[in-house]
């Protein structure tokens, strides 16, 4: 989904590579987020708003199950636009434990929030399809690695913190039953 | 005035008709090819600091609130340097007429409009019904984003107390309190706006003699400002505001107040009205300061 945009393609700004937060001592990214962190951070606060207005774009629409459902879907209060999210966790045949569950991620808000859609797309392609272990693992400073808040101030950033972390805390109940 | 104005017979009723077009106005300066001649510069100023980039009128420009027109570290907006960079960089010069517009009945085109105010710009004006008007009468939408010439913008100093109230200011305040909050911010059941992210305040309620006149009462269903005659019913009858009186508006950051400033100001031609910035997530986290709850 991400391929349309030019700007990806070549780092332009090298220093910001250098002081790439995703490398440094900090709890690590799993790899699909931390790709998407280099992707950003390459860019210059001007790009990475093009690069977040792809994944605005590209976010899957609620599947047909949810649709008119908003009781089954959590609503996200901390975003500036309302958005509501849900959670999968698919039991793994042959697993020994919940842990290794896989999780899903669907996610609804209107085409006029855009910034709430990019944040929810970015963590849709980020953790969707891993499993319950790993998503759990993800650091809860993750939204703040990938050079956004330069892009659209840190107040703004606080919408994704708070998906994060109630997709975790979904992730925690449903993998518990 | 650097573009002539819209002679519309809505706004004519306003204290201050120069300060609205239209969509169709808009519609007419773009087919003449008049926007981003250096007489005329239209922004878009939205919550969301990517909306622009999902599809705006042609030849608009991104203005965005946080990132241009506050100051990055200090709670304040930015000084004359700064200014003369976002609005030069943008094509506009001291004598170019700009027009803004926004999403949410335009909230941020006023606030916009305000800080421009504070520097002075004379020629700035509103789209009536903002963004969504446009988009409702499926005018052109375009991902476009034009090439803008740099021009000299020269660095003015900020005159904040014609229209700027400070806390200190509200303390000592004796004219009427405009709280253009919601219901249950001003009651003190909510401490920010249904809907809304908390942003940080410890105590709910309104500053002592405060009237709730929430802001989007002077907003019709279509995004545009109610006539002339249904804004006086509202703050002249009902309210017992006179245009002589000594207003401030406040709400969280000043963002609405900043709608509720431009109907008192230019619509209905009030002298005094000063949007107190600060507002509730300053009034609301100062200590000693006194504070009443309940809707009053």
């Amino acid at each position: 989904m991400r391929s349309g945009c030019p700007s990806r393609s070549a780092p332009s700004d090298q220093h910001q590579v250098t002081n790439d937060k995703v490398t440094n001592d900090k709890v690590p990214l799993p790899a699909a987020l931390t790709e998407i962190a280099e992707d950003f951070l390459a860019l210059s606060a001007r790009d990475r708003l093009t690069l977040l207005l792809d994944f605005s774009d590209g976010l899957p629409e609620l599947p047909e199950r949810y649709v008119g459902h908003a009781e089954l879907l959590e609503r996200v209060d901390e975003c500036q636009s309302p958005l509501f999210l849900v959670v999968e966790v698919e039991p793994a045949r042959d697993a020994k434990s919940s842990q290794d569950a896989t999780v899903h991620l669907f996610f609804q808000a209107p085409q006029e929030a855009p910034t709430t859609r990019g944040f929810a797309g970015i963590l849709y392609e980020g953790l969707d399809g891993l499993s319950v272990a790993e998503v759990l693992a993800v650091p809860d400073d993750a939204p703040y690695r990938f050079g956004l808040a330069e892009a659209v101030s840190p107040l703004r950033l606080r919408g994704m913190v708070a998906m994060l972390s109630r997709i975790k805390r979904q992730v925690r109940v449903r993998s518990a039953a | 005035m650097a573009v002539a104005t819209d002679d519309n017979s809505k706004f004519a009723d306003y204290a201050h008709p120069e300060r609205l077009v239209s969509t169709d106005w808009l519609a007419g300066q773009l087919n003449d090819g008049a926007v981003n001649t250096g007489n005329l510069v239209v922004l878009e100023s939205d919550e969301d600091v990517l909306l622009y980039d999902t599809g705006h009128i042609p030849g608009a420009v991104k203005i965005d609130w946080h990132l241009d027109l506050n100051d990055a570290v200090t709670r304040d907006y930015v000084n004359g340097e700064r200014f003369a960079q976002v609005l030069g960089g943008r094509g506009i010069g001291r004598d170019t007429t700009v027009v803004i517009y926004g999403d949410k009945s335009n909230w941020w085109a006023a606030y916009a409009m305000w800080v421009f105010t504070l520097f002075g710009h004379e020629d700035v004006r509103l789209l009536d019904g903002g963004r969504a008007k446009w988009v409702a009468e499926e005018r052109e939408i375009t991902r476009e984003v034009p090439v803008q010439t740099a021009v000299d913008y020269p660095v003015v100093e900020r005159n904040d107390a014609p229209i700027r109230a400070f806390k200190d200011d509200v303390l000592a305040h004796i004219g009427p309190l405009v709280d253009v909050r919601s219901p249950g911010e001003f009651s003190g059941e909510l401490l920010h706006m249904p809907d809304y992210p908390q942003e940080g305040a410890m105590r709910g309620g309104h500053i002592p003699g405060a009237r709730s006149v929430p802001w989007a009462r002077a907003a019709a269903e279509d995004s545009t400002f109610k006539s002339r005659s249904d804004l006086e019913a509202i703050y002249l009858t009902e309210q017992g505001l006179s245009p002589s009186d000594d207003v401030v508006a406040y709400c969280r950051i000043g963002e609405r107040s900043s709608h509720t400033w431009f109907v008192l100001t230019h619509l209905l031609g009030f002298d005094k009205v000063r949007n107190y910035d600060g507002s509730w997530t300053e009034w609301g986290n100062a200590v000693r300061v006194p504070i009443e709850v309940g809707a009053k």
